[in-house]
C-alpha cells in the first residue's frame, strides 16, 4: 500500500517512533530497534560521563535510524531553547522534540512555557515537534506557531494508561494540518492501534517497549499494532449500533 | 590550567582548544555539544577556540531518552 508518512518534508518508512529511554542496556535498545522497524528514535541531552562505554548514536547509526533529540527535563522555555541549541550542535539536526514539563509528579507539559519555546525555536529555524497536552486549542496554537507536528499525550509519561481522552485526540486530528503523533502513555499494543484508528499519523512510545518484560517482542507487537491501526483507519470502520445486525442472509432459510 | 568541566575541576595543558578537550573527555567530537561560561559554542568554532583558566564548561552528549 502506498501510504507514505512525511514529516517536515522527510519521508519516514515507519509510523512508529521509538524513545530509547529506560532500556537496561544498549543491546536491548538494539534488539528493540530491529524488531520495531522504526525509522526514528528520540535521545536526551546530558553531561558526558567518561565511565560510559558505547554510544546510543552508534546503535542508531548502525540501524540507519534517524535521531530526534528531546528537551526532556526542561521546566522553562529558556531551558528548552538552550537544550535545543545544544542538541543542534551535538547532532547537527534542527529537528527537536520539544518538552517543557511543569513538575516531576505529573510530567505534564507546561502549556505557557511550551508555546513560548515553540515560537522562539521556530523563529530560529528549528523543526519543532512539541510534546503537548491533549488540548485541541493548544494543539491549534502550536500549529499556528509553525510547529511541523503536534504530539499530544495519551496519558502522562510512563503511566501506561493508554489514551484517556480519545475524544480530544479525535478533535486534534480533525483540524490538524500537520502530522499528529500520539506521544506518551501507551501501555500495550492495543493503545497504539487505537491511536492510529483515531487518525493519528504516528505513535511515539518508549517505556511500553523498553520496560516490557520482553522489549524486542513488545517492539514487534507495537510495529504490528501501528500498521493494523493505520489500515483500519484508512479502511473506515463500521458505525457502532445499539442492536444486532445479521451478517448472514435472512432470506432463503431451510424449512424444517 | 584548571577549569571546571561538568562540575568537576580539571587540569588541562595550557592552550588546549575546545575540540581537543572534547576529544580527550568524550572520545570524539561526534554527538557532543559544549557550553562555556553559559554560552553554547557553535561546532564550527571548536577547532580554534582556546580554553582559558577558570572557565566553566558543560560537555553534553546524546543519551538514551524518551
Amino acid at each position: 500500500m502506498d501510504d507514505p508518512f512525511v514529516l517536515a518534508g522527510v519521508e519516514l518508512s515507519s509510523r512508529l517512533i521509538l524513545g530509547t529511554g529506560g532500556a537496561p542496556s544498549l543491546q536491548i535498545v538494539d534488539e528493540a530497534l530491529a524488531a520495531s522497524q522504526t525509522a526514528m528514535c528520540t535521545v536526551a541531552m546530558r553531561r558526558v560521563d567518561p565511565a560510559t562505554s558505547g554510544s546510543i548514536l552508534d546503535v542508531l547509526d548502525r540501524r540507519g535510524v534517524r535521531v530526534l533529540p528531546n528537551t526532556a527535563g526542561c521546566r522553562t522555555a529558556a531551558e528548552a531553547v538552550r537544550t535545543a541549541h545544544l542538541a543542534r550542535e551535538a547532532l547537527e539536526t534542527d529537528w527537536v522534540k520539544l518538552e517543557v514539563i511543569a513538575d516531576e509528579r505529573t510530567l505534564l507539559p507546561d502549556p505557557i512555557e511550551l508555546l513560548e519555546a515553540a515560537q522562539t525555536l521556530v523563529a530560529q529555524g528549528f523543526q519543532v515537534l512539541p510534546y503537548t497536552n491533549d488540548d485541541p486549542i493548544l494543539a491549534r496554537r502550536l500549529q499556528q506557531a509553525g510547529c511541523v507536528a503536534v504530539m499530544p499525550l495519551g496519558s502522562p509519561i510512563g503511566t501506561g494508561l493508554g489514551i484517556s481522552n480519545p475524544h480530544n485526540i479525535e478533535l486534534i486530528v480533525g483540524e490538524a494540518e500537520v502530522p499528529v503523533i500520539l506521544d506518551a502513555g501507551i501501555g500495550t499494543a492495543s493503545d497504539a492501534a487505537l491511536a492510529m484508528e483515531l487518525g493519528c499519523d504516528a505513535v511515539l512510545l518508549a517505556s511500553a517497549v523498553t520496560l516490557a518484560q520482553n522489549p524486542a517482542r513488545m517492539a514487534e507487537a507495537m510495529a504490528a499494532a501501528v500498521i493494523a491501526g493505520r489500515l483500519a483507519r484508512l479502511a473506515g470502520r463500521i458505525p457502532r449500533r445499539h442492536h444486532a445486525h445479521a451478517s448472514s442472509p435472512t432470506e432463503g432459510m431451510a424449512v424444517f | 590550567m584548571r577549569l571546571e568541566v561538568n562540575g568537576t575541576a580539571r587540569d588541562l595543558d595550557d592552550g588546549t582548544t575546545l575540540a581537543a578537550m572534547i576529544e580527550q573527555l568524550a572520545g570524539s567530537t561526534r554527538g557532543s555539544a559544549v557550553v562555556v561560561d553559559g554560552e553554547v559554542v557553535p561546532r564550527s568554532e571548536w577547532r580554534d577556540y582556546p580554553l582559558r583558566p577558570g572557565q566553566t564548561v558543560e560537555l553534553i552528549t546524546a543519551v538514551q531518552g524518551g
